[in-house]
């Protein structure tokens, strides 16, 4: 029998980078000095010794360069607002990488509309860095990002660089921008964003990730621009305690009987979930 | 088969308390219920019980059990840990073997699971038949009043005298080694236990084959309105879950110690009908409603499971039933509603 599945690798932290009130982007370093060996969209269990681990999706992509990767960290419960008091060199326990990733090899060859709310950004990142890294794999590449405010985007240097780059479209809106703030983009939702794209129904995929209440406006636009529900991939956020596909937390039902979230997902064709209400 | 008198079986006992080195278990009485517990003489062992409070799986699966340990010194080191206690268990109804059978499909699914793993197969598991059935069980239906196998030793009691079924080589073993005197069974022996068997009776029942509930359980997760009738009364409490010998969702955490030097990860057992059960960091909680949790629950036991290791996950103990404060659990009551509402 094998080692325990609990026991977490020695990892360090690399670089802290604050990113907005709530979100730090983290660089992590296995000690063994492997490279994680993850998917576009799949999930590690961060571990804090003493104050528990949570699942925080992979925010790079595996074609980044050296052997790190990054998570993006909203400090939201007890291990990830201990995370954002630790200090670069601080050393963290990593368990997985867990779950299926975005269908990379299927969406080759097609148009793929990114379709990102908030802290939804953090997963699709691992995606779009990859399609941007090997930018003559894909066809045509459209990012939608949606925050509330222009003080709640995410990695901003990255995004200045997306709007710069002419073999991709890239498109912002923020719900709201209070007075004296200064902001160039789209004010209203990420649904308003979406009748004015362009889309060749027969080669699109969209990728969608944000939260809960984000997913029914979003997949009511794109069933309006008729792209049909097998192109649709969305990533679901569950509190995996295990990730083993044991523990019961993350489990939903679905069209094939049941998912464990953990090990099933937590990217899912848009198909295979819809109308299950325990799933959006 | 092979006969035993019940004097030679208190001795057998008995010589397993005092030599073997391994911890003995047995069901006892406690108030006017049963529990397995450690047994010191065999005069406690009560092999005519009903129905246990818990079922034996909180000996692979303990209530909360360590899986890391943590110690620091200049830095924090993480060791697994695994609590492995060798036991021999007496006195387990067919529907709990049943259920660790179950159990060990899903804690040997891949990724492997070493802390039940190996809590398991450090135990002698020696079944009793059902003498009497308790008054919510409804094994019968379930087809889990009985098993060929999931045991080592499997004893039946034929009035002053046990039958004794064995069932793997670890079960020949601890008879062998203990020089215990076994008869062979006569023919008259084998009607015996089959008559005792036919005779076992259940006061509860379900009224339909229970192969038939992934269907039907298929066909009701959108029976809103029987779910919220049903759970109306349910106070989001657990119990149905803990003693439930199907039930193995559980909860990851950490303590640390006072001197903040040393602490652990541990498991703990959860439940799908406590509120925050499926909630995430944000506040969101996917069965934010009792409806919602209390028919998962019934999904797990008629479809969920089955679909994924073919296995109904109701055994027909009674537990729930019978531990539920407003008694609205026992899936015996809930399948039969569902079947004769069936268009």
């Amino acid at each position: 029998m094998n080692e325990s599945p609990y026991l977490p690798e020695d990892a360090t932290i690399l670089k802290i980078t604050p990113m907005t009130e709530r979100e730090t982007l983290f660089e992590i370093k296995l000690d063994n000095y492997n490279a994680l060996g993850h998917q576009p969209g799949q999930f590690v269990e961060v571990s804090v010794p003493g104050v528990g681990e949570a699942p925080i999706s992979i925010s790079s992509s595996p074609t980044k360069k050296g052997n790190s990767f990054e998570l993006c960290v909203r400090a939201v419960g007890n291990v990830t607002n201990v995370l954002h008091g630790l200090k670069e060199g601080d050393k963290i326990g990593i368990r997985g990488p867990y779950g299926t990733g975005f269908p990379v090899d299927e969406l080759k060859g097609k148009d793929v509309l990114f379709i990102a709310g908030g802290l939804g950004i953090a997963p699709l990142r691992s995606f779009i860095n990859y399609a941007l890294d090997r930018r003559d794999e894909f066809a045509d590449v459209k990012i939608l990002y949606g925050c509330r405010a222009p003080c709640e985007i995410l990695y901003g240097d990255e995004v200045g660089g997306w709007k710069e780059r002419d073999d991709i479209r890239y498109h912002e809106t923020v719900d709201r921008c209070p007075e004296g703030v200064c902001w160039e983009g789209n004010i209203g939702v990420i649904t308003t964003l979406i009748p004015g794209i362009d889309i060749d129904l027969e080669n699109t995929y969209a990728v969608v990730c944000g939260p809960p209440i984000m997913y029914r406006f979003v997949l009511m636009e794109l069933d309006k621009k008729n792209i049909p529900d097998e192109r649709i991939i969305l990533s679901l956020e569950r509190h995996m305690k295990c990730g083993l596909g044991k523990c019961g937390h993350c489990q939903i039902n679905g069209s094939k009987g049941e998912y464990y979230v953990c090990q099933d997902g937590p990217v899912f064709n848009y198909a295979d979930i819809k109308g299950f209400e325990e799933a959006l | 088969m092979k006969i035993i008198k019940k004097d030679d079986l208190d001795s057998f006992v008995d010589e397993l308390i005092v030599n073997d080195p391994r911890e003995v278990v047995g069901v006892k009485e406690r108030g006017n219920k049963y529990v397995f517990d450690t047994l010191r003489s065999s005069e406690e062992l009560r092999l005519d019980y009903d129905v246990t409070i818990l079922p034996p799986k909180k000996y692979f699966l303990p209530q909360r059990e360590t899986l890391l340990k943590f110690r620091s010194n200049d830095k924090i080191k993480a060791e697994p840990e695994n609590d492995v206690i060798e036991r021999i268990i007496l006195g387990i109804h067919p529907y709990d073997l049943i259920a660790i059978q179950q159990m060990d499909r899903v804690f040997s699914e891949e990724p492997e699971d070493p802390n039940y793993l190996k809590k398991q197969e450090s135990t002698v598991l020696i079944g009793v038949n059902m003498s009497k059935a308790s008054e919510r069980c409804f094994a019968g239906s379930m087809k889990t009043a009985f098993t060929d196998d999931g045991y080592d030793l499997m004893l039946t009691d034929l009035g002053g005298r046990y039958a004794v079924e064995i069932g793997t080589d670890k079960g020949k073993e601890l008879l062998d080694k203990s020089g215990v005197t076994l008869e062979d069974a006569s023919e008259d022996d084998r009607k015996l236990l089959e008559e005792i068997k036919n005779n076992l009776k259940f006061e509860t029942k379900m009224n339909f084959e229970p192969g038939e509930l992934p269907e039907l359980m298929k066909a009701n997760y959108g029976n809103d309105k029987f779910w919220e009738e049903n759970a109306e009364n349910c106070y989001s409490c657990g119990t149905c879950n803990l003693v439930c010998p199907t039930c193995y969702c559980f909860d990851v955490k950490d303590l640390m110690e006072v001197t903040l030097t040393e602490g652990s990860r541990i498991r703990q057992w959860d439940g799908c009908l406590l509120e925050h059960f499926a909630e995430v960091a944000g506040g969101e909680n996917f069965r934010e409603e009792r409806a919602e949790r209390y028919r998962h629950r019934y999904m797990r036991k008629g479809l969920y499971l089955h679909n994924k290791f073919e296995d109904i996950a109701c055994v027909g103990c009674g537990r729930c039933s019978s531990q539920c404060v407003p008694d609205i659990a026992d899936p015996a009551e809930i399948f039969n509603k569902l079947k004769e509402g069936e268009i």
